[in-house]
């Protein structure tokens, strides 16, 4: 019995944590200074599937969408232990809502293996939308099992986990192929040393290139890829057309959601009345707020 | 140009045919939205054996319900409901659809909005009608639904149309919205819709459930004294309870005091808690970040006890205490039992 897993996973700024560094003058975020980081839910996704691979099996394709730098997120699943990884990137892809995203998402996946188990963080920190998974789920006609905990049993034909529902869980079943969305609800791992050592010098044709003078002719970079491919250190970019993605269908033009606008949110200074933290002063505090009907 | 544009729907989301509350705040906000727009409020009643919940949307101004009844929508399962939301919007080409951003409204509004090649913004926390004009298109867009969300870990605001042709799809944060006035004299139109779930979209079965009520309802709230990190341990949030208890409040916290496990998640108050819009609320302790600002706000008094005079909290603060709980609090119980 095996399983082919694939996981979707993001880069994403570190909204969390906003440092005084990341905050312009003007008190605005500076989102290039945030630190990128693997979307959160999205290790408790890949942590679900290693977990998966152990006990029944298989092998895990890990897939970023993004710019050529997010292939990192990518060397750290290979640390963790995905087996192969794919970064989906050009810049007709840029500007894209969660609509344009899942449909690029979905070409990647009608076009690779036959995948038996989808996996997906619930959402991403630096939009929550939590609107990619099922997106996903739907252009690829499966069925999906949102804000997974566990999946507590497996077999070729149906997957039985437990998910969390509005004050509390319950435990589903559904035939496979399906696409599950992930929670915090496990612990990631952290990075196999042994793999790290293997995996750091793992690199994609973007990275190779940048290194490169411009100079160098085309031919060198595809013996290098040759090396790389052969030590299996080769991280695949994929453009639009290697995924046969419909150019209408991705990034802004294929987004019907545009921002009209963007206000920073900027401490309001309110008409505060200061209380002196005397008897005295809480005491005509209280009776203020019973005068006003505030306090009965 | 005088095509006729479609109503504005909500998704009448219950448990066991109770209506949600975000569910009856969005009938409120929708009514508002159809009035400005010349348009029908209408909704979507998916279940079993529940046409009576009908009767409460009415009573807050909802004009029509479609209502589909089978054992196949019984308990809610995301593919059986996403197929006859899709077949409905489909047919009547609703303008705007509305969700609560529950969990149920967060996994069932992206399926359908993928179906029906629609945008969606999830978790909005306002709502208007206003005129678009896409300067890098050139294109101008009349009565656009404007899309009001929090971003980037609430440090931004965004304001987020749909170009594309309708329905216009969000879900909406529980809380944020006003609830109207209900009358329970007002009637509306019922229209059964026939169900037929296909095989392959009834492959997701619930074996076991576990739910429990909620500890507390803060949504519903009309006083709300919270703890933060600076109630600095679970014995000392009893002086937060006692307060409580004295004025008539229910507790609030911040994340911090739950992550400390101080306090169940029940009473988390904030972006990943509960948005509150209470009549009056103390925040103890609470340093008040942008993420627990943003779930109360909109409460009508807003008191602040910290001992540090620079706490954010301050900042969205009716009156500010700047002292110790630990002495604040006790004063304020003696002074309300010894009230004038």
């Amino acid at each position: 019995m095996s399983f082919n897993y694939l996981v979707c996973v993001k880069q994403v700024p570190d909204t969390k944590n906003i440092t005084g560094q990341a905050m312009k003058p003007d008190g605005t975020v500076n989102r290039a200074a945030l630190p990128a980081i693997f979307n959160p839910e999205d290790l408790n996704a890949l942590e679900l599937a290693i977990q998966l691979k152990e006990r029944y099996g298989g092998e895990i394709t890990v897939v970023t969408m993004g710019p050529p730098s997010a292939a990192e997120v990518l060397r750290q699943s290979l640390y963790r232990g995905a087996d192969k990884v794919a970064l989906i990137t050009d810049r007709a892809f840029a500007g894209a809502d969660t609509l344009a995203t899942s449909y690029a998402l979905s070409c990647f996946a009608k076009n690779a293996t036959k995948f038996d188990i989808i996996l997906c963080g619930r959402q991403a920190i630096d939009g929550d939308t939590a609107q990619v998974g099922p997106q996903l789920a739907e252009k690829l006609e499966l069925p999906q099992i949102a804000y997974v905990e566990e999946v507590l049993s497996l077999d070729k034909k149906k997957i039985k986990a437990r998910r969390a529902i509005e004050g509390g869980n319950e435990t589903v079943e559904c035939h496979l192929p399906v696409l599950l969305t992930v929670i915090d609800a496990n612990e990631p791992r952290p990075p196999s040393v042994k793999r790290l050592m293997k995996y750091k010098r793992a690199r994609t044709r973007s990275e190779i290139s940048a290194k490169r003078s411009s100079y160098t002719e085309a031919e060198n970079i595809a013996n290098e890829e040759k090396e790389y491919r052969k030590k299996g250190l080769w991280i695949e970019e994929l453009t639009a057309s290697d995924i046969k993605a419909d150019i209408e269908r991705i990034g802004l033009k294929g987004s019907p959601t545009k921002v009209k606008q963007i206000e920073s949110v900027v401490l309001k200074a309110s008409e505060m009345k200061k209380i002196e933290a005397t008897e005295q002063g809480i005491r005509s505090l209280i009776n203020e707020l019973i005068k006003e009907h505030i306090l009965g | 140009m005088s095509l006729k544009i479609g109503n504005v729907w909500v998704f009448a989301e219950h448990e066991g045919g109770k209506i949600a509350n975000v569910s009856l705040e969005l009938i409120s906000k929708a009514k508002e939205l159809a009035a400005r727009l010349g348009v029908k409020t209408e909704a979507v009643l998916l279940g079993n054996n529940i046409e009576k919940s009908a009767e409460q949307l009415f009573h807050y101004g909802c004009e029509k319900v479609y209502l589909a009844e089978s054992p196949d929508l019984e308990p809610f399962t995301v593919l059986p409901f996403a197929h006859i939301l899709i077949n409905l919007a489909k047919q009547h080409r609703p303008n705007i659809l509305l969700f609560g951003a529950t969990m149920k409204g967060r996994e069932l509004a992206p399926r359908v909005a993928s179906a029906l090649l629609a945008g969606l913004t999830a978790d909005c926390t306002d709502l208007k009608i206003d005129d678009f004009e896409d300067k890098i298109n050139n294109k101008f867009y009349k009565n656009k639904l404007m899309q009001i969300r929090p971003a980037f870990g609430g440090n931004i605001i965004a304001t987020i149309v749909n170009t594309w042709q309708d329905p216009q799809m969000v879900t909406v944060r529980p809380g944020v919205m006003k609830l109207c006035e209900p009358d329970t004299g007002r009637k509306g139109q019922i229209e059964k819709i026939k169900v037929s779930i296909p095989d392959h979209l009834k492959v997701l079965k619930v074996i076991d459930r576990i739910q429990r009520e909620k500890s507390v309802d803060l949504q519903s709230s009309q006083i709300i004294v919270a703890g933060g990190y600076g109630v600095g341990s679970k014995e000392n949030f009893k002086l937060i309870y006692d307060l409580a208890k004295t004025i008539g409040a229910d507790v609030g916290a911040s994340r911090a005091a739950v992550d400390a496990g101080w306090i169940d998640h029940d009473h988390q108050v904030g972006q990943t808690g509960v948005t509150v819009r209470p009549k009056l609320y103390i925040a103890c302790g609470i340093s008040g970040s942008i993420q627990h600002r943003a779930g109360m706000s909109e409460s009508g008094i807003i008191v602040a006890i910290n001992n540090d005079p620079d706490a954010p909290i301050f900042s969205v603060a009716h009156y500010g205490i700047v002292g110790d709980l630990n002495d604040v609090i006790p004063k304020m119980i003696k002074a309300y039992k010894t009230k004038c």
